[in-house]
């Protein structure tokens, strides 16, 4: 098993700010686009750098993603951002006609996705957002799990042709992914080869997800860890590939757990290779205020309840599922 | 290019005459707006703007237009074939199954001429706003035009253009209203009142024209002096007095015609009143 450790932590808000500026560097058609969150998105440099490829749009965030979508038209490559509520549900409908239906090269950015946005509650964690956003045929959907993979992931987007979904967080965590790493969209990416789960995780909860592995490492548990970054194009070989080897699942997502990863995987497994599969998700609620460590872990988002649910799952293995192997 | 009114006067007459083949044949769609339209499209297609026929998606270097209420889709595609986008024939595929003739307008089909998907009505005006600023970025000096219904403004995404365009000294942007005073439940004074118009995007910060909307010297005067006030630091605005159904008798002034199509007898009445200029589709 692969010990992951880090000396650093930051927010992969700033693994965003770090690649937009990266890209912006790269490509002088990249544009961006804030509606009054400047620092939250931790878009200053770029806006330092590049003060008029930059649009402040005010509170208006229907009126930013129409933007974002005319200045494809003209070879722009615009990102837009602000919090992942108000990057998805309040805009649901610009999005699907403006820039998924009209296939424009738009890249919407979304900071303080999920429960970890902490102390603000409800109205600003949203939980659906990776379900919106996947179900628009076209739509590219990203969750990048450390600053590092936002970094790599923000800049890889800028060189992908076509509307992409990039949600990111505000909670200071762990680095531990390269920080050279070539981000490949659509592919999974091995964190810890294992025989008896997959555990498939995305965003945040990765790094939990390898705590769990670790943990049940200890107890004579040999757990596959698999980020997958890319929702949208699930890379479906790669799970598969791991189920063949495990025979059960566990998914694990700072997401309802309706629309998210685990459905994802739960309608590759079904119509593929039908496995137990455990869900680490939010059971079908709102967020409220708190910290974010306190939230996840009483929404069961962290490494205790992955490997509770690695455990079910493993139990729920049967012969039939063995033998269809 | 042309400002010779008696051409323009004709293509409006065979772009009417497509409007209500086109929705008679498919049983569907907008006559009502589209007619109301007609005569602005086609000054801004055959003589206001400076356009390419042979469509590239980025338009750099030629006036680019978005039709924001994309439910008069009949007139845009009418004035779209005569200019020479695609065939005239293709009119004919209108709404029906297969077709790149979409009921409300969109790029997924790839129609020539087409850049924006419209129809969720309230979203053209940022796009062309962000066109217009791409076009800034690019050292682009030709203009953004836009229409939009006048129910459209029931919208909040309108007004958000409309505080950002002034704000950021949108002044290549040329939006268009078509003020005819119906929508589908009603008169908009009934539905929902939008009072002062003029007054409203004065407001706001636009530079603001009005004119008879079915009135082609007007129009074309009033696109000239539209023109003429780009590049002054103020995105501008053109209110379009128009009678929905202009040009077909029991079809104006009502908005029962907005989302009805005729039937075989009320078609051969209406083509009676609209002259072949340009030979049916």
């Amino acid at each position: 098993m692969k010990k992951y450790t880090y000396t650093d932590k930051k927010d992969t808000r700033s693994g965003f700010g770090a690649g937009l500026l990266e890209a912006g560097k790269r490509n002088e058609q990249v544009v961006a686009l804030c509606a009054d969150l400047i620092g939250s998105l931790k878009m200053q440099d770029f806006i330092a750098a590049f003060p008029e490829r930059f649009f402040q749009t005010g509170i208006a965030e229907a009126n930013m993603m129409g933007m974002a979508a005319g200045l494809t038209i003209g070879g722009k490559i615009p990102f837009t951002g602000t919090f992942a509520n108000f990057s998805t549900g309040r805009v649901y409908d610009q999005i699907r006609q403006s820039i998924a239906y009209s296939n424009k090269n738009v890249k919407i950015c979304a900071s303080h996705a999920g429960l970890t946005l902490g102390e603000d509650g409800a109205t600003h964690q949203i939980l659906e957002d990776i379900g919106l956003m996947k179900m628009l045929p076209g739509m590219t959907v990203i969750n990048p799990c450390d600053y590092n993979q936002t970094k790599a992931a923000t800049i890889a987007i800028a060189e992908y042709e076509g509307p992409v979904y990039l949600r990111f967080g505000r909670p200071v965590v762990p680095i531990f992914t390269d920080p050279d790493q070539k981000f490949e969209i659509g592919k999974a990416w091995m964190v810890n080869e294992g025989a008896d789960v997959s555990i498939f995780a995305t965003g945040h909860l990765v790094w939990e997800a390898i705590q769990a592995g670790e943990i049940l490492a200890e107890q004579g548990i040999d757990a596959e860890i698999i980020n997958i970054h890319t929702i949208k194009p699930l890379d479906a070989e790669a799970i598969l590939a791991s189920v063949r080897k495990t025979g059960c699942v566990v998914t694990a997502e700072e997401h309802n757990r309706l629309g998210g990863l685990g459905d994802s995987v739960a309608q590759v497994l079904a119509t593929q290779l039908p496995t137990p599969q455990e869900y680490v998700a939010v059971d079908d609620s709102f967020g409220e205020s708190g910290t974010p460590e306190q939230l996840m872990t009483k929404y069961g988002l962290d490494a205790a309840h992955i490997v509770e649910a690695a455990k079910r799952a493993i139990k729920r293995k049967t012969k039939s599922a063995v033998s269809a192997l | 290019m042309t400002t010779d009114i008696d051409e323009l006067k004709s293509i409006a007459s065979q772009v009417r005459r497509d409007i209500v083949r086109m929705v008679h044949g498919c049983q569907s769609g907008h006559p009502g707006g589209s007619l109301g339209c007609t005569d602005y499209l086609v000054a801004l297609y055959f003589s206001a703007m400076n356009h390419d026929s042979e469509f590239n998606m980025d338009g750099i270097g030629e006036d680019l237009f978005f039709l924001s209420n994309g439910h008069i889709s009949p007139v845009f595609y009418s004035v779209l074939a005569h200019a020479g986008y695609f065939d005239k024939a293709e009119l004919a595929t209108f709404r029906k199954l297969g077709t790149r003739l979409q009921g409300h307008p969109t790029t997924h089909e790839h129609l020539p001429g087409v850049r924006i998907a419209s129809g969720s009505l309230g979203q053209g005006l940022s796009v062309a706003i962000g066109a217009a600023q791409a076009k800034k970025l690019n050292k682009d000096a030709s203009l953004v035009f836009t229409l939009h219904g006048d129910g459209e403004l029931q919208e909040g995404q309108i007004w958000e253009a409309a505080m950002y365009a002034p704000h950021n000294k949108i002044d290549n942007l040329i939006a268009a209203v078509d003020v005819n005073g119906q929508q589908i439940d009603g008169s908009t004074k009934n539905v929902l009142s939008l009072g002062d118009l003029h007054a409203k995007w004065t407001a706001f910060g636009w530079d603001v024209l009005e004119t008879q909307g079915n009135n082609m010297e007007f129009l074309l005067s009033t696109l000239a002096e539209a023109k003429s006030r780009t590049g002054q630091g103020k995105p501008i605005v053109i209110l379009l007095h128009t009678e929905m159904g202009y040009g077909v008798d029991f079809m104006m002034g009502s908005h029962k015609w907005h989302g009805v199509a005729p039937n075989d007898a009320q078609l051969a009445q209406a083509l009676g009143q609209l002259e072949e200029t340009l030979g049916d589709y």
